[in-house]
C-alpha cells in the first residue's frame, strides 16, 4: 500500500511529465490558450495512460522482456525481443487510441464530443508513448503499479495544463513584450513553473536538513544510482539522506 | 549550388530561422528539451533526428500514393519505429555510454511531432527528393537549436564544452574561476532549458517583428 502511496505522489509531483521531463510538450503548448479545452485534453490523456501502461507493463511482461518467453516452454527462455518494445508500444497505442475512439462514440456520443477531436491528436503525443518507456525504463514490479502509474502521472499532465492554461487565460490582459508575446512568455512561465515543482524533490527524502543532490535530468541514471543507494542502504541501514549526500 | 534550384535551396535554409520548427512551429520540444544538459548528447540526438527525419520524409514520400488516408497514422508511425530502433541499436552498440544517457529519449523520437508534422504536411504531398531536402533542412532546424540550447546550458551550467573543461578547473581554481566565477548551477536543471528557449524566440522575436504573435 504504502509503495502505492509513494508512486502516486512521485509521478504527479516529483516526476511531472511537464516539468521534469518536457513530454507532451507540443499539445501542452499547443491546446493550452483556454481552459475549456485544456480539461478535455487532459481528460484523455489520463485515459489513455490508463489504458496503455498497463497493457505495455503485460506486453514487456511476458513478452519483450529477457527471458520473458519462458512460459512458452524452457526453449523459448533465451529470447530477448526488448529491441522490439518501441514498434509494439507504439503499435499498442496507436490501436487503443483508435478503439477507445470508436468505443465511446458507440456509447457515450456527448463524452465523445468533449473528447473527440483530442483523440487522435493522442496517439502521437509524447507523454503517452513516454508513460509506457518509462515504465519499462523504472523496472515497475506489478500490474497494479502500472496502472497507478499510468493514472498518477496522466493526473500530473492535467494539473500541468490546466494550470498554464489558467495562466495564459489571465496573461492576455498583460502588457508582454510585443517579442515575447504568446510562445516566448509560455516557455518561460512553465520554466518557472518547473522551478517551482522542483522543490517537491525533497518530499520523499523524509524531510532531511539537507535537500538530495539533484542530478542532471536523465531519469534512468538517476533511477541507477537511487537503486544502489537503496542497496547501500539495505546493507549498512544509513539514513537515505547521508547515503545520498556521500 | 549547381545540383540544388533555388526553391530547393529554400526547403532547406528555411526552417533555419524564419521558419524553424522549434522556435515558430511549435514542434518537437518534446522529447528535445531533456537531453540538453550536454553538448554532446544534443549533437547525437540532432544527428539521430536528421537521420530519421531525412530516410522518413523519402520512404513517406514514395509510399504517399497507396497510403489510404483512415490508417496514415498507423503506417507513418511504423515507419518511425522502425528507424527509431535502427538508431537505437546503432548507439547501443557504438556509444553504449551515450544511449543510457539518452535513455527513454531515443524512443520519444518516434513521436516527436516534428517527424509526424513533416510526414502530414509535405512527404505526402510532394515527390521523394523534395520530401528529402525539406527533411533534412526541419532536422537542421531543430538540430541547431537542440546545440545552441546545449552549448549555452553545458558551458554556463558546468564550465566545460563536449566534457573539456573550458574555463578552467573549479576546484583548482584556475582560469575563470580565479576570478571568483562560479558555475550555475540552475542551469542544469530541467526547467533552465524552458527559459533558455524562451529567450532563444524572444532574441529571434525581436530581430524579425513579422514572427511577432497577436497575442
Amino acid at each position: 500500500m504504502l509503495e502505492h502511496i509513494e508512486l502516486f505522489f512521485k509521478s504527479i509531483f516529483i516526476d511531472n511529465m511537464v516539468f521534469a521531463v518536457f513530454l507532451g510538450m507540443c499539445s501542452y503548448l499547443a491546446v493550452s490558450k483556454k481552459v475549456a479545452t485544456a480539461v478535455g485534453l487532459g481528460a484523455a490523456v489520463i485515459f489513455v495512460l490508463a489504458v496503455t501502461v498497463p497493457l505495455n507493463w503485460l506486453l514487456d511482461k511476458y513478452l519483450l522482456q529477457d527471458g520473458a518467453l519462458a512460459w512458452l516452454g524452457p526453449e523459448y527462455a533465451e529470447y530477448n525481443l526488448s529491441f522490439l518494445s518501441f514498434i509494439l508500444f507504439i503499435a499498442t497505442i496507436a490501436t487503443m487510441v483508435q478503439l477507445v475512439e470508436i468505443v465511446v462514440e458507440k456509447f457515450s456520443p456527448s463524452l465523445y464530443n468533449s473528447l473527440g477531436i483530442f483523440l487522435p491528436l493522442i496517439a502521437v503525443n509524447c507523454a503517452i508513448l513516454g508513460g509506457s518507456l518509462f515504465m519499462q525504463a523504472r523496472e515497475i514490479e506489478t500490474l497494479g503499479l502500472a496502472l497507478n502509474y499510468g493514472v498518477s502521472s496522466g493526473i500530473g499532465w492535467f494539473l500541468a495544463i490546466l494550470a498554464i492554461a489558467a495562466i495564459r487565460e489571465k496573461i492576455r490582459y498583460s502588457n508582454v513584450p510585443a517579442p515575447l508575446r504568446g510562445l516566448g512568455i509560455t516557455f518561460i512561465i512553465t520554466g518557472l513553473m518547473g522551478i517551482g515543482f522542483q522543490s517537491f524533490g525533497g518530499m520523499l527524502t523524509g524531510g532531511g536538513d539537507e535537500a538530495p543532490v539533484v542530478d542532471e535530468n536523465t531519469t534512468v541514471q538517476e533511477l541507477e544510482e537511487e537503486k544502489k543507494i537503496q542497496e547501500e542502504l539495505d546493507e549498512k541501514e544509513v539514513s537515505y539522506n547521508d547515503a545520498i549526500n556521500k | 549550388m549547381g545540383l540544388l534550384t533555388k526553391k530547393d535551396a529554400s526547403l532547406i535554409l528555411d526552417p533555419l530561422a524564419d521558419n524553424n520548427p522549434i522556435t515558430i512551429q511549435v514542434l518537437g520540444i518534446c522529447s528535445a528539451l531533456a537531453i540538453t544538459a550536454e553538448l554532446e548528447a544534443s549533437i547525437v540526438m540532432a544527428i539521430a533526428v536528421i537521420f530519421v527525419l531525412g530516410v522518413g520524409n523519402v520512404v513517406i514520400s514514395l509510399m504517399r500514393n497507396i497510403i489510404p488516408s483512415k490508417i496514415r497514422i498507423i503506417v507513418q508511425l511504423i515507419v518511425v519505429a522502425t528507424l527509431v530502433i535502427v538508431v537505437d541499436q546503432v548507439l547501443k552498440a557504438y556509444a553504449y555510454q551515450l544511449s543510457k544517457t539518452l535513455g527513454a529519449f531515443v524512443g520519444l523520437i518516434i513521436t516527436n511531432c516534428i517527424i509526424m508534422g513533416r510526414f502530414e504536411a509535405f512527404a505526402l504531398g510532394n515527390g521523394p527528393w523534395k520530401s528529402f531536402l525539406d527533411g533534412i533542412g526541419n532536422a537542421l532546424g531543430y538540430g541547431v537549436i537542440l546545440i545552441i540550447v546545449g552549448f549555452f546550458r553545458e558551458l554556463l551550467g558546468s564550465g566545460t564544452l563536449l566534457g573539456f573543461p573550458v574555463l578552467g578547473d573549479p576546484i583548482a581554481k584556475t582560469g575563470l574561476y580565479a576570478f571568483g566565477y562560479e558555475n550555475n548551477g540552475f542551469m542544469i536543471i530541467p526547467p533552465a532549458a524552458l527559459i533558455v528557449v524562451g529567450i532563444i524566440i524572444w532574441v529571434q522575436r525581436s530581430k524579425n517583428p513579422a514572427l511577432v504573435e497577436e497575442n
